[in-house]
Order: C-alpha cells, then structure tokens, then sequence
C-alpha cells in the first residue's frame, strides 16, 4: 500500500508529518481556547445572573 | 438583506454556529480524500521523482498563507473604515492560522529545495519576502497581545497589516519581475490552458479546496473564539465597577 518514495522518502515523510503535525497544533489550540472562553464566559454570565436576580428579590 | 448585518456579533454568532459542523466536515473530507489521493495514487514526476508529492501540501499552504494577508487586510480595511468589531476580531482570528500555513509553506519548500535545487534556503526574491511576511505575521500577533486597549489594538494593527500587504504581494508576484530568482514561476493559474498534468492536477484542486475550507472553519471557530472573549472581558470589568 505504500508508496514506493525511493531516494526522496525522507524528504517527502518529512514534509507530511510537519505539516499534519502544524495542522492538528493550530486546530487543537483553536479547540482548547473556544472551551476554555466558553466555559469561563458561561461561568461569569450565571455569577452576574444570580447577582441581578438576587437584587431583583432583595 | 446586506453583508454588514454580520458586522452584529448576535447575527456572526448564529450565522456561524449553524455553517460551522459544514465547512469544517467539508474541509476535513477534501483534506483527507486530496492528500491520500495525491500521496498513494499519483505517481513519480519524471524529473522531480517522488518529491512532487510535496506540492499537495506546499502549493495550497503557501497560497493560502498569502491569501489569509489579503483578507486580514480586507477586515482591517473595513474596521479602519467602518469601525465593526467582527472585522478586526476576524482579522486577529486568522493570523494564526495564516502564520501556520506560512510555516508549513517553508518548512516543505526547505524539504523541496534541498534535493531540487541542492540547497535547504536561498535568498531568492520570492522565498525572502515570504519570510518577511512570517516575521510579519508574528509582529502582527505580538501587537495584538502587547496593547491592552482592544480598539488601539485594532487601529495599530490594521495599519501594521497594510505594510505587511506589500510584502504578501511580493510573495506572490515577486518572481514575475525579479528575474534573478531560483523559484519556478506559479504552477497553476486559472488563465492558463494547461497547468501542470491532468494526474497531478486534479487532487491539487481538492488539496487547495480542503486547505480553503479549512482556513474559513477555523477563522470562523476563532472569531467566535474572540467574540466570546471580549464578552467576557466586558462583564468582569462590569463586575470589578460593581
């Protein structure tokens, strides 16, 4: 099934796994930072809801 | 209905939360089906043996890293101008991304160059305004963390954006009147008849496409990413006066 890379296969498998390796870094950051804000951002807006709700019956 | 009501962070956010799940399946699925069909099922160029393989990795992320400049400096434009928060928070949303695909563009030019050319670098025209515009893309991203104001941010990285423009035309035009240079002319270009052979072609069009496709999800994935952030910025400063 592999491709037979002759003298290049270093060149060629190196390309692949830098770029693969580059494309899932920027994809899982992009994953891990829009958790972390949405998760932190849905924590405050219920802190500052139960704030104003708690004025509101006060 | 007009461009600009996406300009409102309420219409962005729902616009994108329902094309999000498409563009980012059908990214994924270009990626994977172009990259095995140009790996496994083209074969050696008679001169550059197996090396062409490369170029479904090469060719779309250096044109994507020249073309994710051109639209920052779309919606650095449009906040300069029209003062939309979405649009410089689009542009700091897709500089990253564009700085990976920049990398990755030298990183497999430099594996290219090596056995093609002999060399790993040289400073040939083209290759040394790509490298500027990487030093740019980090300058850009750096700006953007250093200022603590997020519409001063904006201004002055809207203004660093349209210098750096110059430099991601050069990448791309450099080699039309620099003579000079040891980088081949553009491989494909929609005015010619032919670009390079049909077998090659063909999983180059949907690598390009997957590359596109997933520039726009994750620039997408970002920006809200960014929305959620100034939000939240918003409400803890509310907070802290409270």
């Amino acid at each position: 099934m592999m491709p037979d890379l002759g003298k290049y296969a270093f060149e060629v498998l190196s390309s692949y796994a830098a770029s693969l390796l580059l494309l899932a870094l920027i994809v899982g950051l992009t994953v891990w930072q829009g958790r972390r804000v949405k998760r932190r951002l849905a924590e405050v807006e219920a802190r500052t809801e139960a704030m104003s709700g708690g004025r509101a019956d006060g | 209905m007009s461009i600009w009501e996406y300009a409102n962070p309420k219409k962005f956010m729902q616009t994108s939360a329902w094309a999000l799940p498409w563009v980012m399946g059908l990214a994924v699925l270009s990626l994977v089906a172009g990259l095995i069909w140009g790996f496994f099922f083209t074969p050696d160029d008679f001169r550059q043996g197996s090396t062409v393989k490369i170029i479904y990795l090469h060719v779309p992320a250096a044109m994507m890293a020249i073309n994710a400049w051109v639209m920052m400096l779309v919606t650095s434009l449009i906040w300069l101008v029209r003062r939309h928060h979405v649009s410089a928070l689009a542009a700091k949303a897709a500089a990253p991304v564009g700085l990976t695909f920049t990398v990755i563009a030298l990183v497999t030019g430099a594996l290219w160059g090596q056995p093609m050319w002999g060399t790993w670098w040289a400073w040939d025209p083209r290759l040394t305004s790509f490298l500027i515009l990487t030093l740019f893309y980090m300058g850009y991203i750096a700006l953007w963390e250093a200022i603590e104001n997020p519409d001063t941010a904006a201004d002055l990285t809207a203004v660093l954006c349209l210098v750096g423009s110059v430099f991601a035309l050069l990448s791309r035009y450099a080699v039309l009147f620099w003579n000079q240079g040891l980088h081949q002319g553009a491989s494909l270009s929609l005015d010619k008849e032919e670009n390079v052979a049909d077998v090659f072609w063909f999983p180059l069009l949907v690598c390009i496409g997957g590359f596109v496709l997933l520039f726009v999800a994750l620039v997408l994935m970002r920006t809200r990413t960014e929305i959620r952030a100034r939000r939240l910025q918003a409400l803890l400063a509310r907070e802290r006066l409270a």
